[in-house]
């Protein structure tokens, strides 16, 4: 079995406590992992500001080709994990056993990762809308219109508290090394696998080990983070979101309600986006932020359910190592009932009707694990309680609104897809703070372009625009 | 078997006959007309059997129904005083209390001898006779507050305070005010540095771990340490006591073991209910396990089968902790603790049974909020 230490600025710590990673369908130990506890990741971060110090000895566009050239060690390496090592296929198969994804959608995650590791020279581009990288490793430069711009980081290190259960999100945090900053992490319980095997890579890549730290532990791991790091990250419910809502030192990654919007200039020719819908719905077992879980439109509403419950019904629970399979297991004992019995309750209620009941039983409980089939349901309004509803399975809400109330009556969405070429209706679309990311046309919620900024802009975070005045002949110097 | 064996076994057998002798004594005050307190007189007429008579020994306690804590909750407070009590000063200590009415206990001598008792199992060299101690726990109507200044003055040192109100701590957590909670914690120890460099020749203290750990970065930030401030023993307590917390304590904050680092931390486990259980001392050779031995024949400590609560597991196992308390101004005949944990062999010290790993229930750890101060 696997032994996983703490890593503290680059060096393993086995703590006394430890938790056992197991595989969800056969009960099997994969790894022990070490426990840090809260008040080790609070002394550690007194010595933050050495990451950030060690970074800078290299230039953004080297940290760039080594996290680069990280991600061909990450797709195709055996890497140095623990008290062992580990290929890739093992990552996927680890990965797979200890989250309940299948292994089929591990295996794209860590394509997608890869993809940000490879890209990192477009995705600062984008996220720094152009800057010249130079200014942000200095503090300040001289743009290429003659103007002086500082950019003051804000922190050493961007600590983040990564979830268990989607393997997808590491994504937001990949381009803090080539920014010079270091990393302080705190794993999900089922999911230390991707944070141990980047900073593998990067290490044998030739990223200084001193600037990464990995936590795993209990909740009070969390908090020290939360408190020491001056910028940090967490993944979690609405409650979460709650807690840290107007904390400018943590940037809060929750549930998405993304949705679609049917326009009533191109709805009644629904059937054409019958496809857009449902892999919007489906894809990566409905577990991501991204998936859409509610589609507004003013009419057909109920033959567009009907239509995605004719698709994804029948869907059922396959092994993980099945190319085919589409759903996620729910690995906590009890948690696939008690989801579902939380959306029982808002089917039941008035004007909402369940469209993928015809479609057989929803849970399927195995020994040591359980799964939710797909769930399409149609509410006749927008107050329904279930159309403010997400959950971590194929779930959808078809919802009947009149277009002129759509923007208002759906909440927050981190992804809304509209499909319309009504101009003044995409411009108050363009409009609503509500809405994150719009995709305007019939792109599936899924579909992320990462060369644009995913739920807040890791530069707006991370670094504060602010004045920088200078005499004249430095300027001058600027310019050279 | 070895000589060493044989002893144990002796004081095994020894310790268990005080106990049962201590315990008919205690049930014989409690539950006689003349001494006794109002509340246990009033369910002797409940009880199916009659205490006076049937209890003989330790385990005929199992006669009587689990303590309900419950009954602690809301007044007169004086049901709870003994009879030939009555005229003595008494005081009353409060648990909990962030939501609804808190349970009371009433005391007149109890945190005294406990704190009299336990004073005795500290090392000279690292808690000096005479030495002043700080208080870095809980202030307001706690027994803990009192019984370190006890403790303090027994030992012939004079104790110092801070304000600290933990139902605030309490209700910040739930608010999920982290940041004040932040504030509020900072605001302790700066209480604590402000008393600890004012020339009070403070050696030793009382502090939770949260407050250890903070006090040491605080002074970290003002570029001093805790053996600097000539601070060499410390007591401690709480559930959030772990093995790991202490390695990283003793190894981290305090720079190493007593014999380098010139500080001493003694972790106890109690509440206001039993007064406290002292440790097996813990070292890094034994991987910082904290192993807790009841002050017997006061009180008891078992670990107890999850389901069947007069039945203890085997050693080693893992059970519920559940506690009787027999001190002649309190008697509870078994009450469930909120904590779980493994049961421990008697040794020289201690020759009867312990608990290790002590941890929230884990039924209810969830929705319980440890360690708050």
């Amino acid at each position: 079995m696997l032994e996983i230490p703490v890593i503290r600025w680059g060096k393993p710590y086995e703590s006394l406590e430890n938790t056992e990673v197991v595989h969800f369908n056969t009960g099997e130990a994969i790894a022990r992992v070490s426990s840090a506890n809260g008040g080790l990741v609070s002394r550690d971060m007194r010595k933050a500001s050495d990451a950030r110090k060690i970074l800078k000895q290299f230039s953004i566009e080297d940290l760039i080709a080594k996290v680069a050239h990280a991600a061909d060690l990450f797709e195709q390496e055996t890497l140095p994990l623990g008290s062992g090592t580990q290929t890739p296929d093992e990552f996927v198969v680890h990965q797979s056993a200890s989250t309940g994804l299948p292994e089929h959608m591990c295996r794209s995650n860590m394509q997608k990762n890869c993809f940000v590791m490879r890209n990192m020279t477009e995705i600062l581009q984008c996220l720094t809308r152009g800057l010249d990288l130079d200014i942000l490793s200095r503090g300040y430069g001289m743009e290429s219109r003659g103007v002086v711009v500082s950019y003051q980081a804000q922190s050493p290190v961007l600590g983040a508290v990564l979830p268990s259960n989607s393997p997808g999100v590491h994504t937001l945090w990949l381009p803090v090394v080539p920014l010079q900053m270091g990393l302080v992490l705190k794993p999900g319980s089922s999911e230390p696998w991707t944070v141990y095997r980047v900073a593998s890579a990067f290490e044998k890549s030739g990223i200084p080990p001193e600037v990464i730290s990995l936590y795993p532990g209990g909740h009070d791991v969390g908090s020290a983070l939360l408190t020491s790091c001056q910028r940090s990250m967490i993944f979690g419910s609405q409650k979460t979101i709650d807690q840290y809502a107007g904390n400018p030192k943590v940037q809060v990654h929750g549930p998405g309600f993304s949705k679609i919007f049917l326009g009533d200039d191109c709805v009644d020719d629904w059937e054409k986006y019958l496809d857009v819908m449902v892999e919007s719905v489906y894809i990566n077992g409905g577990r991501s932020c991204i998936n859409c879980s509610g589609i507004f439109a003013s009419r057909h509403t109920k033959e567009i359910a009907d239509a995605i419950a004719q698709r994804l019904g029948p869907v059922n629970a396959l092994p993980p190592d099945d190319p085919d399979a589409g759903l996620a297991a729910f690995t906590t004992d009890g948690v696939g009932k008690a989801i579902l019995s939380m959306v029982e309750q808002d089917l039941k209620a008035d004007g909402v009707t369940d469209c993928t009941a015809q479609y057989g039983d929803r849970l399927v409980e195995l020994e040591r694990c359980s799964y939710i089939r797909p769930i399409v349901a149609h509410a006749t309004n927008p107050q329904c309680e279930i159309v403010s509803k997400e959950f971590m399975f194929p779930f959808v809400t078809v919802v009947e609104c009149p277009q002129a109330k759509m923007i208002q009556s759906s909440g927050y969405s981190l992804v809304g897809t509209a499909i319309t070429e009504d101009q003044e209706w995409i411009d108050e679309l363009t409009d609503a703070t509500s809405i994150d990311r719009l995709n305007i046309g019939p792109i599936p919620t899924n579909r992320l372009n990462w060369l644009q900024p995913h739920e807040g802009n890791l530069i707006d975070f991370l670094f504060r625009s602010r004045a920088y005045q200078m005499p004249a002949e430095k300027l001058a110097e600027l310019t050279v | 078997m070895s000589s060493t064996h044989i002893d144990l076994e002796a004081a095994v057998k020894h310790a268990r006959k005080q106990l049962d002798e201590h315990t008919y004594n205690i049930v014989q005050r409690h539950f006689h007309e003349s001494t006794g307190c109002p509340f246990w007189l009033g369910r002797k007429a409940e009880l199916n059997f009659n205490p006076l008579t049937e209890i003989k020994g330790y385990e005929d306690l199992k006669k009587f129904p689990l303590f309900e804590d419950d009954w602690l909750r809301g007044g007169p407070v004086e049901r709870w005083r003994m009879k030939d009590h009555a005229d003595r000063p008494t005081y009353v200590f409060e648990t909990g209390g962030t939501t609804g009415i808190p349970k009371s206990r009433v005391v007149v001598d109890d945190f005294r001898t406990d704190y009299e008792l336990f004073s005795e199992t500290l090392p000279d060299e690292y808690f000096p006779r005479g030495g002043n101690w700080l208080m870095l726990g809980p202030s307001g109507p706690r027994r803990l507050r009192l019984a370190v200044e006890h403790l303090a003055q027994f030992r012939g040192g004079i104790c110092f305070c801070i304000d600290l109100d933990p139902r605030w701590v309490v209700k910040l957590i739930k608010k999920g005010w982290m940041e004040h909670l932040e504030e509020y914690k900072k605001h302790c120890i700066d209480q604590a540095i402000t008393i600890l460099t004012a020339n009070h020749s403070i050696k030793c203290m009382f502090g939770t771990p949260k407050l250890i750990e903070s006090l040491c970065l605080g002074l970290e930030d003002r570029g001093t340490t805790l053996a600097e401030t000539g601070i060499t023993g410390i007591f401690s307590g709480g559930t959030e006591f772990t093995p790991q917390w202490t390695r990283y304590c003793v190894e981290e904050l305090f720079g190493g073991p007593p014999e380098e680092s010139g500080i001493y931390m003694t972790p106890t486990y109690g509440n206001t209910l039993m007064g406290l259980a002292c440790s097996k001392p813990v070292t890094a050779a034994d991987k910082y396990k904290i192993s807790y031995y009841a002050p017997q024949p006061r009180a008891v400590t078992e670990v107890v089968s999850f389901e069947d609560h007069n039945s203890v597991v085997g050693f080693g196992e893992t059970g519920r902790v559940k506690l009787t308390t027999l001190t002649p101004e309190f008697f509870v005949p078994g009450f469930l603790e909120r904590d779980e944990g493994e049961r421990e062999m008697p040794f020289e010290t201690y020759p009867w049974d312990g608990v290790s790993g002590v941890r929230p229930f884990h039924e209810i750890a969830a929705s319980t909020t440890v360690g708050v101060y």
